[in-house]
């Protein structure tokens, strides 16, 4: 009998790195007292996961807010930084980022614990998970080019017409504690407070809703699921291609680790066989077991099937 | 896995000097200037 199969709160210990990632993002705790952001040498550096750096309680910057920031400073300068930086993190970790280190996820995920009818999965969540790679496309690279090159001033089309979490950790707290910004509300703040409260109310009903289908950042570290370093992984020899682990999983996966899969592990606990688990690339445990990247390529019973509806 | 092994180590090249020539060009400094502002676009009133 598999230990993990006992375990009675599986995801306890994720939720812990959940938690402090998310005060570690945000450890200027003192700024939510005075409505001021931070303003040290820490901001140069970007977090990995998404937290708006006008948040008050941001100690560095947001790896997306920094991205269309630096995109915007084209032709002159390419965005090499920030690029080196999206790489790196991709290879290193991909998305176990958002299972493990982005705030606004574990937003997400208790808002889903509300208990009440919940959103399940199916073809609809499969193909609308495809829009996020069209937000990254339009509002992260090509709005921030086009003012770049156009207008000559930056634009970053993202944060400023979508992104919730800026509302959420920024927009609001800072409305709320300073009176600066209140006469300055208009059109903008409207809509995306009512973007943030629909994205969250969505959130109560249908797992990980922003994740699954908006956000970029989660698109561009999807682009290194089959390379990452570290990652949740099936060991072939002990998988008899039941298809328990993709049918339980809240997330749109048809694979153990494929784009859609935050890498969150949970499956490790719906496994009877208990077949999957994290791993480096070369981890002497499981040497000869191939991979879920490589189980992809076809062989593998974990790659046999589609997205089970719920 | 071989060819993987080398995806894997050209992205870790690329990503280490994408990072290496961002920083002398003053990647760090063009981040830093733009967060330690509050963004305007960000919290919606910009």
């Amino acid at each position: 009998m598999d230990k993990r199969k006992k375990t009675k709160r599986p995801d306890f210990r994720r939720k812990c790195i959940q938690l402090v990632s998310a005060l570690l993002y945000n450890a200027n705790l003192s700024g939510f007292a005075s409505g001021t952001i931070y303003k040290g040498d820490l901001k140069g550096v970007c977090v990995p996961g998404l937290n708006c750096y006008s948040c008050p309680g941001a100690v560095a910057s947001c790896p997306l807010g920094a991205l269309q920031n630096a995109l915007s400073a084209m032709p002159n300068k390419l965005p090499l930084y920030i690029a080196g930086f999206l790489l790196l993190v991709g290879l290193g970790l991909g998305r176990i980022v958002c299972g493990f280190l982005c705030p606004f996820g574990l937003i997400q995920e208790l808002l889903y614990k509300i208990p009440g009818r919940k959103l399940k999965k199916g073809r609809w969540s499969r193909r609308l998970s495809w829009l996020k790679y069209a937000v990254l496309a339009v509002f992260v690279a090509a709005i921030p080019l086009w003012y770049a090159y156009t207008a000559g001033y930056p634009l970053p089309g993202f944060c400023k017409y979508i992104c919730p979490a800026g509302t959420l950790e920024g927009g609001i707290p800072l409305v709320a504690l300073g009176e600066t910004y209140r006469p300055l509300i208009g059109w903008l703040f409207t809509w995306k407070t009512a973007l943030c409260a629909a994205i969250l109310l969505l959130c109560v009903f249908c797992y990980r809703a922003f994740c699954r289908f908006l956000c970029p950042l989660g698109a561009i570290y999807s682009f290194f699921c089959r390379v990452a370093l570290v990652a949740v992984r099936v060991d072939e020899g002990k998988c008899d291609g039941c298809g328990l682990c993709t049918r339980k999983c809240l997330m749109d996966v048809e694979k153990v680790g494929d784009r859609e899969c935050i890498q969150c592990g949970l499956c490790r606990h719906t496994c009877p066989r208990g077949a999957i688990y994290f791993g480096w690339e070369r981890n002497k445990k499981h040497e000869t077991e191939t991979t879920v990247s490589d189980n992809a390529a076809g062989a593998g019973p974990a790659a046999s099937g589609g997205v089970p509806e719920q | 896995m071989m060819k993987k092994r080398i995806v894997q180590l050209l992205l870790a090249a690329a990503g280490l000097l994408c990072l290496g020539v961002g920083l002398a060009q003053g990647g760090y400094q063009t981040t830093l200037a733009k967060a330690v502002r509050i963004c305007m676009e960000c919290i919606g009133i910009g």
